[in-house]
């Protein structure tokens, strides 16, 4: 399947989740972000064998970009597509969760 | 020799007075004077702190904390098995004394780090590290810098590095994970190390590990199907390739956790390994270098582990399903049991002899002590967010 089109596929189930997930759900994705996320990019988000996943180290990628990033993976590197572990407003939720900082202090 | 009686009372008082202060001081000795074989650390990864253990009262002794970053964090110990270094995620090393429980000197020597060896001899320990890509050697007493290898390959790239280990002969070898070398490091003569490079290993190679023998260092590679072994008593014979069709034809899933080799399995002339992509185990002759088996498991495995006699070998997994454990029968290669200690089983490590197994779950915040005869739950506590589980027996083998 075209990447544009995964994308857009995306982002439409993501709007139509706008709630976004439940407060449980969210707990359940951060701990996700900070552990599983946190063993390639660290617990702090500054990086490991995978980038720095902190703000300031985002701010030239786009929302989509990172969304792709997450759902798909980058093939031919250790980033696996995480799409089949999470829904697409999950995905969403994720990114923003980036962009506010999600790392441990 | 005449004794009158002042001076027996004065030596009589003398001698009560020294009872008394062996009472207080002298015979409180031997209650505090122990050894660290049946001791280790236990990693709480979240809390930048680790647990010191007691693997004979099955109970944790104490925290010591001030750790750092220890997203991914392993440890080494001192040959005498009282002191622990431990190698953190924001290039921390910190010299721990597991009796005293204290900090007794820290480094932050890099920006990101991976892993460490302690050499042969135990005088020096080296840290792997991926910014700046390289490995940098410590006095062990010291914590001094002794010597600094920047991992540089082609034209101004530096590398990641992975699987660093001590080997036989003051050395340490390491692999390059951008630049898919290995190199060997010689300390022998530690003011002018000798660097032996081995080029076009393969792609990507994640991690490591040494025969218990200290002969073969066998890289695994993450960019393609394969291993990349190297034979440490001929070196002149280069890195040759081997396993390489172990995944030919079949999708590859995504690796959600990168498998370790720290630990390989070995039991006889068998070795078991994780399959990278694939929910199996292979099983591998370490005569031929060649698959001989593959074992379907429950998830993709990160640890396949043989107890120290080599009748078992316990696997646990990636996410989605690093809430299980499998047990495996070597003579039969069957899976014996299926465990589901709790979500998030990320280590294991065996008791000396083999007779129970420790397993951390971080999720549940839990450490599991399991019977190997039985496979039943021995007993287990709490500890934040545990990982990595380190005994001092590590002290005494080569290449952990």
């Amino acid at each position: 399947m075209p990447k544009t089109m995964v994308l857009a596929l995306v982002l439409a189930a993501g709007t139509a989740a706008a709630a976004g997930p439940t407060p449980t759900r969210q707990a359940e994705l951060n701990h996700l972000l900070i552990h599983d996320c946190g063993s390639c990019h660290g617990m702090t988000m500054k990086g490991g064998l995978g980038p720095s996943l902190l703000p300031q180290a985002l701010v030239e990628r786009t929302d989509d970009d990172l969304l792709a990033s997450i759902v798909e993976g980058h093939p031919g590197t250790a980033m696996p597509p995480w799409g089949p572990l999470l829904n697409p407003g999950e995905a969403e939720w994720l990114v923003r969760r980036l962009r506010e900082g999600a790392g441990l202090k | 020799m005449t004794l009158r009686i002042g001076d027996l009372s004065r030596r009589l008082g003398a001698l009560t007075l020294l009872t008394g202060i062996l009472a207080v001081t002298g015979c409180a000795a031997p209650g505090d004077l122990r050894g660290t074989n049946d001791l280790g650390i236990i990693i709480e990864r979240a809390k930048g702190a680790a647990l010191v253990v007691d693997t004979t009262a099955r109970k944790p002794l104490g925290q010591v904390t001030g750790l750092g970053d220890l997203s991914h964090a392993s440890a080494v110990y001192s040959r005498d098995g009282r002191y622990a270094f431990v190698f953190g995620r924001d290039g921390g090393l910190t010299k721990v004394d597991i009796l005293t429980r204290k900090v007794v000197k820290r480094v932050v020597q890099a920006g990101n780090a991976i892993g460490g060896a302690i050499s042969q001899d135990g005088t020096l320990v080296a840290v792997s590290n991926y910014k700046p890509g390289g490995v940098k050697v410590f006095d062990s007493a010291t914590l001094d810098l002794v010597a600094d290898v920047p991992a540089d390959y082609g034209p101004a790239e530096r590398s990641k590095v992975v699987g660093l280990v001590d080997a036989p002969g003051q050395k340490f070898v390491f692999s390059l994970w951008d630049g898919g070398e290995i190199w060997v490091l010689d300390m022998v003569d530690r003011a002018n190390p000798k660097l032996t490079k081995f080029e076009n290993v393969g792609l990507n190679p994640y991690d490591a590990l040494i025969s218990p023998d200290g002969r073969y260092y066998v890289a695994g590679l993450f960019g393609e199907d394969g291993m990349a072994l190297l034979d440490l008593w001929h070196l002149d014979k280069g890195v040759r390739k081997v396993l390489s069709g172990y995944g030919k034809g079949e999708q590859k899933l995504p690796v959600y956790k990168m498998p370790h080799l720290e630990g390989w399995a070995i039991a006889g002339n068998l070795a078991f390994v994780p399959a990278i992509g694939h929910h199996a185990v292979l099983v591998i002759d370490l005569l031929t270098w060649t698959e001989v088996g593959r074992i379907p498991v429950h998830g993709q495995p990160v640890f396949v582990m043989a107890r120290p006699d080599g009748r078992q070998v316990w696997v646990n997994f990636a996410i989605p399903h690093n809430d299980t454990i499998q047990v495996i029968d070597v003579p039969t290669r069957k899976i014996v049991k299926t465990l589901t200690p709790g979500k998030g089983v990320l280590h294991m490590e065996f008791t000396p002899r083999g007779e129970e197994v420790w397993l951390s779950v971080r999720d549940t915040d839990t450490v599991m002590v399991y019977d190997t005869r039985t496979i039943e739950p021995v007993t287990s506590f709490p500890a934040d967010k545990p990982s990595g589980i380190f005994f001092t027996d590590r002290a005494g083998r080569i290449g952990l």
